[in-house]
């Protein structure tokens, strides 16, 4: 049974200013009085008798607006309040959840995909969600005046590239197209069987034309339609509060067209950038859920009784990149040099410490059943071999160079540990690490002045595509000056093959060649490492971490066990 | 007369200064390297190109900075680059009533425990208490918010269960925040009173006033006070600024949504307006706040009011 929508705040309450100081003078004044007594009910309990969620969610967003986002935290709660024509399943990232398509068939190459929409799915307001507010969507994002970081995502349509970068300004062009109201046919630049992987990202998202239209063009970036009261959503919970740096509400939106099956009753996100202070938050019965978890609180986490701790896979690799454009990384000898110098086992056993695995390649393994080719190992001999082909009698020859990092102690650690290594196995003295800020260390590495480089990538959808893609020549994400062209045609033909054995089959093959000429040093595949409170039900592992927020359930731990 | 052209000029004065700290921080806003468009996931170039259009940055820099000053001069601090949707008004007024209460908390709290302390240990001049109560106040001074505030909350949230760890609404963690805040200047406040009620208390008419009988504590409270105190009073102009414009580590401790962060966090994000905005505001409070402390001071000591 759908239950009527509460509201337990008012609308675009954004200004209105809350006073829990009160309750917090009456505590001091009965503190003081010594009059305080037994333990209360905790927040916790409160929300999960409620059935609130309360997440924490690293820091605040940037926007809620799904063609202007781009950090993971912001798609977080984008999730909760849209939903794309596909959705994320609950327990396995292979497999697909309708949202608000019904169903969707392709042709035989995969280049062309018809989905067909649900005539019930609904805004907020109550308009139906159609074809065309798709189109008008992905219009929006590939403009070339809206300027969507991730726009990117989109150049799978035809013509979508072309579109974004202004050298077409027809977007009848691009390869999208409503049959009618309900049918949408999307023509894609080339085959691409996990099509439906990617269109569950949040750039895919739609939009409700007459609300962004309401505030402004239809390409206007930051206007007030992403507040509540304002925004107008499709998904199963709509925006009611947002404070900044406070915490944002989304309660049941009751046009959802799955309102029924939606488990709780709203969601609160907590943009706590500070994980000590997350995980005090979750110890005091504040948050059922952590962002993350302190590395050097793992081991006592994990040696608790019933713990809350949860390490599961997750889909992304850390990695160094080389600057092949300048000495000493320019040699791939050297590269590989240090590649084969690196003890991997070390660095996750106790450096990271949150169960990571040792990367050999760049894609981690279990993508879609793709398994990064074997190439590169820890192998000390090798790796002065290496050394000696690049020319090197011994380590100290090698001319100093350095390692920036984003300043972090998490990142430092890990350098030094490897600063170690290249010292001990190779002989070589002089590595700096440098630390950098967050944005001047962007800035240095999009400008190719550094010689090895701190870096992550966390996949986009679940195909080694969103691995590899990154390496052709010139690809924005690059960023190390390498180009390889056996690489760029293997990339190529791959993205025209349809069936999936033969496609992983062309891209090992191009990655075995990204790990022969190492122009990045694989370190090792993530892992999501954070607490989740008890009384949380049907949270699964997922590589993508992306849950979709309606199956999740709350019931007090102890009363089940009774 | 006097007095009014001394209001006027001191006004000019801060005006003056208000407008020199508003250009040298548009200016050095902008020199830092990155940018507000740089993203882990590398941005296309026309994307950016097309971001700062959009922003107006493509213009050049001295055109930019007169548009911003005559966005200014309406009270319009610009839309905010790092938050969305929202302009810098909104951000600060959002942050403003939280720095508010955790400052004049903070403040009333120092007055409280710094004030009563250092009066006590000026009248036990060179005692065991007056030692101990000094050390402890270096103590307080030396011991950094980042240290005091998480062991308040592992004791008094976590431990006892008194108040809550963190966040803002619904939570009493703001207390432990204000009682940081409040420890740590309670301590300035103490070393300060105490200095000056020294100062004083060695001074020709309290010695008059002993000498005529009037009793210890009278002396204390009724002569050396009022003049002991104004120091004290100089110190909060700034201090309670301080307090007031957001406590970066106080904030990000207990997960208070305060004006604190957003200083931080808008240098680290390039924000440029917000940069521009949350200085613009810490430097007004400054300057008014100074301005009412000479007014105060005025009426506390007499003598300042003589010497121009």
């Amino acid at each position: 049974m759908p239950r009527s929508p509460r509201h337990p705040t008012r609308q675009g309450q954004l200004t209105t200013m809350t006073l829990p100081g009160l309750r917090g003078w009456v505590i001091a004044a009965l503190v003081v009085a010594g009059l305080t007594s037994c333990r209360r009910e905790s927040k916790v309990d409160v929300a999960t008798r409620e059935k609130i969620l309360l997440l924490g969610n690293g820091g605040e967003p940037k926007a809620l607006d799904p063609h202007i986002v781009s950090s993971v935290g912001d798609s977080n709660i984008l999730r909760a309040t849209f939903e794309g024509l596909v959705t994320y399943h609950p327990e396995n990232d292979m497999l697909h959840e309708p949202g608000v398509a019904e169903r969707w068939e392709a042709n035989a190459d995969f280049s062309e995909w018809r989905f067909f929409l649900r005539k019930n799915a609904k805004w907020s307001n109550g308009d139906p969600v159609t074809a065309h507010d798709f189109v008008y969507s992905f219009n929006r994002i590939l403009h070339p005046k809206m300027a969507g970081p991730y726009a990117s995502m989109l150049y799978f349509l035809k013509n979508g590239e072309a579109f974004n970068k202004g050298k077409i300004e027809d977007f009848s062009l691009v390869g999208v197209k409503a049959i009618n109201d309900f049918e949408l046919l999307c023509t894609l630049e080339s085959p691409a069987p996990y099509f439906p992987d990617v269109v569950k990202h949040t750039t895919w998202l739609p939009v409700h034309k007459a609300t962004i239209e309401k505030f402004g063009a239809m390409t206007d970036s930051y206007t007030e339609w992403q507040k509540p009261g304002n925004q107008v959503s499709n998904g199963a919970f709509m925006l009611t509060e947002w404070r900044i740096n406070d915490q944002i509400k989304v309660r049941r939106n009751p046009h959802y067209w799955d309102a029924a099956n939606v488990k709780p009753n709203g969601i609160n996100f907590y943009p706590i950038d500070n994980n000590f202070t997350e995980e005090k938050a979750f110890r005091n019965g504040l948050i059922h859920y952590t962002y993350t978890t302190p590395e050097n609180l793992i081991e006592g986490y994990r040696n608790q009784e019933n713990t809350p701790l949860r390490i599961e896979t997750y889909n992304g690799s850390y990695f160094f990149r080389c600057n092949v454009t300048r000495p000493p990384t320019d040699n791939a000898d050297f590269r590989r040099a240090l590649a084969y110098a690196v003890n991997r086992e070390i660095i996750v056993k106790y450096v990271t410490r949150g169960g990571q695995q040792p990367a050999y390649g760049f894609t981690p393994p279990s993508e879609g059943g793709y398994d990064p080719p074997n190439v590169i190992s820890y192998d000390p001999d090798k790796a002065r071999e290496y050394l000696k082909k690049a020319g090197y009698a011994s380590g100290a020859e090698v001319p100093e160079f350095s390692i920036i990092i984003n300043t972090s102690e998490a990142h430092k650690s890990i350098a030094v540990a490897i600063q170690d290594m290249w010292k001990k196995t190779l002989g070589i003295e002089k590595v700096k690490i440098e630390n950098q800020e967050w944005k001047v260390f962007q800035q240095t590495v999009l400008d190719l002045k550094y010689d090895a480089s701190r870096a992550g990538w966390i996949g986009d959808y679940v195909d080694p595509n969103t691995f590899l893609s990154m390496w052709t020549t010139g690809d924005s994400n690059n960023n190390t000056g390498w180009s390889n062209s056996d690489y760029d045609r293997l990339m190529k033909e791959s993205a025209l093959i349809s069936e999936t054995a033969k496609r992983y089959e062309k891209m090992a093959e191009a990655e075995a060649i990204l790990l022969v000429q190492v122009p990045v040093l694989p370190l090792y595949w993530y892992t999501r490492v954070y607490l989740l409170h008890p009384d949380v039900k049907n949270w699964h592992p997922l590589l993508l971490d992306n849950h979709p927020y309606k199956h999740i359930d709350l019931k007090p731990a102890e009363e089940e066990a009774k | 007369m006097e007095t009014l052209r001394y209001v006027v000029s001191r006004f000019l004065q801060s005006l003056f200064a208000l407008l020199c700290i508003i250009t040298i921080t548009f200016f050095l806003a902008r020199l830092a390297p990155g940018g507000p468009f740089l993203d882990e996931k590398a941005v296309p170039e026309h994307l950016i190109e097309q971001m700062k259009r959009n922003y107006g940055f493509d213009k050049p820099l001295p055109v930019q900075y007169g548009l911003y000053l005559g966005r200014l001069i309406q009270g319009d601090l610009g839309p905010s680059l790092g938050n969305k949707g929202f302009t810098v008004n909104e951000v600060i007024a959002e942050g403003f009533p939280v720095s508010f209460m955790l400052g004049i908390s903070g403040l009333v709290i120092a007055l409280l425990i710094g004030i009563p302390v250092g009066v006590f240990a000026a009248a036990k001049r060179n005692t065991m208490i007056d030692y101990g109560l000094m050390t402890l106040a270096m103590l307080g001074i030396c011991l950094p918010t980042f240290v005091i505030a998480p062991l308040l909350g592992e004791i008094f949230a976590l431990k006892l269960g008194w108040f809550d760890v963190a966040l803002w609404e619904d939570s009493s963690a703001w207390v432990l925040g204000a009682v940081t805040l409040g420890l740590y200047y309670s301590a300035y406040i103490a070393r300060l009173t105490r200095g000056s009620m020294l100062d004083v208390l060695s001074q020709d008419y309290i010695r008059t006033a002993r000498a005529k009988g009037v009793a210890p504590i009278k002396v204390l409270f009724k002569h050396a006070f009022r003049g002991g105190i104004t120091p004290v009073v100089a110190f909060l102009g700034p201090a309670l600024a301080g307090l007031i414009g957001g406590s970066f580590v106080v904030e990000s401790v207990f997960g208070l949504p305060g004006l604190g962060q957003h200083f931080i966090k808008a240098a680290t994000n390039r924000d440029y307006w917000l940069i521009n905005g949350t200085v613009t505001v810490f430097a007004v409070l400054i300057l008014v706040m100074n301005f009412l402390v000479d007014i105060l001071q005025g009426w506390l000591d007499p003598r300042t009011r003589t010497v121009k």
